[in-house]
């Protein structure tokens, strides 16, 4: 057994960085092909020396970082403007610059990915736990302070005499041969024999269906989900029902919410302003809110003292003095009209302002009109 | 290692060089001369687009003087004169800066602004004519000041072979990088982003830097590749070397359009009309056609041409690249300045001509004329022996 060894390579260890470069240029330079450095660092220069071709590694850089650029470009494109299209920010569906940082993460992370699975798996041959410079001698010097070079055996111009005498012309300070390890040449790999396939399948079904049995048959509870499992119509679920489809029902015609009282003057301010009555009455608290409210909403236009000396700088046209003789003459209601439908280009509140803000907003128009037209008990 | 091993013969470059730089100088200076004479608004903008463009070369070069010095690299050693060269380029800055100085009502909005204009007024206490040249004076000679110090010693080590010289720039450069940083930030905004002073991007400090670095790093290549072919450098320049140049200029292509995107996206995203006018006025017109030339001259062509590994070695390729660069540079300072000259068309005429013209005499011959001086390699260098062995 032991004679019939098979030489896997002579390999040589040198003392220093120049040596190894020195002599990785001159196996290079004698035509071998089969041949590898083994350093404890990178030694700079080293792929020059051997001349070894550049690495391929690039491409699939290259490849897997377009396929992200690209991938990440149609998912968006499909999910955003297709498949699920939702205006954002008012942008349109399909907006390449929002597009832009998700796409370059993609391509990196794809490339990075790729490159470090490609480099293990493909060129390393990652895991490759028979070879057979492992736990030798030569290794474990390389791995710490040496240098080493090895030539293969199945180099066509391998020679063992030509190659010790290169090796020591070179100053190599030890040469040896490294053979396969006859047991892991031969050994089979175990877990590809049917009989243990067979057991792996067994273990599985048994495993598998006594856990299934034990959960499912024997320790079986009725699970307490009766609430969340309801026969109902969830939100955005296609109706069986309706005609139209649609899970969510607009309320019934004429429904009013709690709290809102529908407004019956709808376009007609003059019959609001003979019937309506301003139930907030005047008091610090409901001027303190009108005043706020009038600031906010009322003051772009129509000026903080009413007096239409809007802000807006002409981009809008001048709306017009509160303290006309007619909105003075004009009752609570005929302005609450104004406020809630609106006048001309000036647009409601409603949505804006409540009911009682609304009346508390008149209260401090009021206020203002009074301020500018005092009488003379008003002093007192 | 010791650094007398290496023979350097000192070569002259030849008077043809000192000529061509003379004849193209003085060819500039009567076009802008002209120039000024027949559009002196149209000048003033060009010349700030030649002054920004020469700080970026010329600032930008210290820069990487520094950081070689600050890094401890040695692969950049055997050509680093060509930064120190090219920095002296500071020296003249004064002359594309005081013309401007007589001109700045004429380009800059916020020396007069309208009463009403809030925004304009509270500026003011920054944007007003006197501190205005008092920073772009100190600037000046701080960079002048670093340029003194940090040449100054590499040039004694050529004789003295001391490598405390160069521990002593080390330091020098550590002062000099926010000094730098500072400085170049605040002659973006001074110079470029107050040319419509209503409009304000947080990042354009760091966009111009990104471009001067470009512009620097590029011009330096441009002038190693020149000198190595007529075997200028102790040994000549190995490939390893250029792979760096390489990568640093792809990198820096990449930091570019980063930060260019960064500042488009958050612009674009919020929409809001007081930032977005800047763009919109990039977009009005010919303008648009300028804007995607921008992308492909200074993204898109670079970034394919310096993309695979072989490219970044070859030598004649990286002189292509670095070339339209340098020229991307200039191009990019053109698309921020000029908008604000005409809007909807892109002006370009024989005023525009007179300033590169310029710029290309005033760096040959400073450059010719230091380097008929000085040595073209730092032969004092501990590190030259290290950096000529250089391999990746
Ligand atoms: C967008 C600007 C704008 C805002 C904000 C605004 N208004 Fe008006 N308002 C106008 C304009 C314009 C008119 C004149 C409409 C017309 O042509 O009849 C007007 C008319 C009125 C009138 C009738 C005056 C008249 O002489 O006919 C009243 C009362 C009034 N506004 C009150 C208010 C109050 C109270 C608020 C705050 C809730 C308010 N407005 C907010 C623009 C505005």
């Amino acid at each position: 057994m032991m004679s019939e060894k098979i030489l896997y390579s002579l390999n040589a260890i040198f003392d220093t960085p120049d040596e190894i470069s020195h002599a990785a240029e001159k196996i290079a330079e004698k035509g071998y092909k089969k041949f590898d450095v083994h350093t404890p660092y990178p030694v700079h220069g080293m792929d020059d020396a051997m001349r070894l071709a550049p690495s391929k590694l690039g491409y699939v850089a290259l490849i897997f970082g377009l396929s992200g650029t690209l991938g990440a470009l149609l998912s968006l494109w499909w999910v955003s403007a297709i498949d699920y299209p939702i205006v954002i920010g008012g942008k349109p569906l399909f907006s390449f610059p929002a597009y832009i940082p998700v796409m370059f993460e993609v391509t990196v992370l794809s490339a990075s990915i790729a490159t470090v699975l490609a480099m293990l798996f493909v060129f390393f041959k990652f895991p490759n736990n028979s070879h057979p410079l492992h736990g030798t001698g030569y290794m474990k010097k390389v791995s710490s302070d040496k240098y080493g070079i090895s030539i293969q055996a199945d180099d066509p111009k391998f020679n063992e005499e030509e190659i010790r005498k290169l090796f020591e012309s070179l100053h190599a300070s030890e040469i040896d041969l490294i053979f396969w390890d006859n047991e892991e040449l031969n050994h089979k790999n175990k877990i590809l024999e049917p009989k243990f396939l067979l057991f792996l399948l067994a273990a599985a079904v048994i495993t598998s269906g006594t856990a299934y049995f034990s959960l499912n048959k024997l320790m079986f509870m009725v699970p307490f989900n009766w609430m969340m499992e309801q026969q109902k119509q969830n939100a955005q679920q296609k109706s069986l029902i309706f005609d139209d489809g649609f899970g969510m029902r607009q309320p019934v015609a004429g429904t009013v919410a709690r709290g809102y009282m529908p407004y019956e003057f709808k376009g007609q301010p003059d019959l609001a302003g003979e019937k309506l009555v301003n139930p907030v009455p005047i008091s610090k608290e409901s001027l303190k809110i009108g005043q706020q409210k009038y600031d906010t909403f009322c003051s772009p236009c129509h000026g903080y003292h009413a007096e239409g000396d809007s802000r807006l700088r002409g981009q809008y046209p001048n709306p017009p003095t509160l303290h006309s003789d007619k909105v003075r003459k004009w009752s609570d209601g005929r302005i609450f009209a104004v406020l809630t439908d609106g006048q001309n280009i000036m647009p409601s509140y409603s949505t804006q302002l409540t009911v009682d803000e609304k009346w508390a907003v008149i209260n401090y128009v009021r206020a203002l009109q009074r301020a500018l037209n005092a009488k003379e008990s008003d002093l007192q | 290692m010791s650094s007398s091993s290496i023979e350097y013969q000192k070569k002259e470059l030849p008077l043809k060089i000192q000529k061509i730089g003379l004849g193209l100088f003085i060819a500039g200076l009567i076009i802008v001369i002209l120039g000024y004479m027949v559009n002196p608004d149209r000048s003033a903008y060009n010349n700030i687009i030649a002054f920004t463009f020469l700080t970026s070369i010329a600032v930008g070069s210290l820069f990487f003087v520094a950081i070689e010095f600050l890094s401890g690299a040695v692969w950049s050693t055997p050509f680093r004169r060509v930064g120190e060269f090219l920095s002296a380029l500071i020296i003249v800055l004064p002359l594309l800066f005081i013309p401007l100085l007589f001109n700045v009502d004429k380009v800059f909005h916020w020396t007069h602004p309208e009463p009403a204009d809030k925004i304009l007024i509270g500026k003011a206490p920054y944007l007003n004519v006197t501190f205005f040249i008092v920073r772009i004076v100190v600037f000046f000679l701080l960079w002048l000041l670093f340029y003194y110090l940090i040449t100054r010693n590499s040039r004694k080590q050529d004789l003295s072979k001391d490598s405390g010289l160069t521990s002593r720039n080390v330091k020098i450069s550590a002062v000099f990088m926010p000094v730098f940083a500072i400085t170049i930030t605040f002659t973006a905004i001074d110079w470029l982003m107050s040319l419509e002073p209503h409009w304000f991007s947080t990042i354009f400090g760091i966009y111009y830097f990104s471009g001067t670095v470009l512009a620097a790093l590029a011009a330096a290549t441009i002038f190693i590749i020149l000198l190595d072919k007529k075997g200028f450098f102790v040994k000549g320049i190995h490939t390893d070397s250029y792979y760096s140049l390489g990568a640093l200029l792809f990198a820096f292509t990449n930091f570019w359009a980063y930060i260019a995107f960064s500042q488009f996206l958050l612009i674009w995203y919020a929409n809001l009309p007081e930032e977005t006018f800047w763009f919109l006025a990039r977009w009005d017109g010919g303008w648009k056609y300028a804007s995607i030339g921008l992308i492909i001259i200074q993204f898109l062509v670079p970034y394919m041409g310096l993309l695979s590994q072989p490219s970044k070695m070859n030598p004649k390729r990286l002189l292509i690249m670095s070339g339209v660069l340098l020229f991307a540079h200039y191009y990019d300072l053109y698309w921020l300045v000029m908008p604000n000259y005409e809007k909807g068309s892109v002006p370009f005429g024989w005023i525009e001509l007179g300033f590169p013209i310029l710029i290309a005499g005033l760096v040959i011959t400073v450059f010719y004329y230091k380097s008929k001086n000085e040595n073209l390699v730092p032969i004092g260098d501990p590190k030259l022996k290290r950096g000529i062995d250089f391999r990746l």
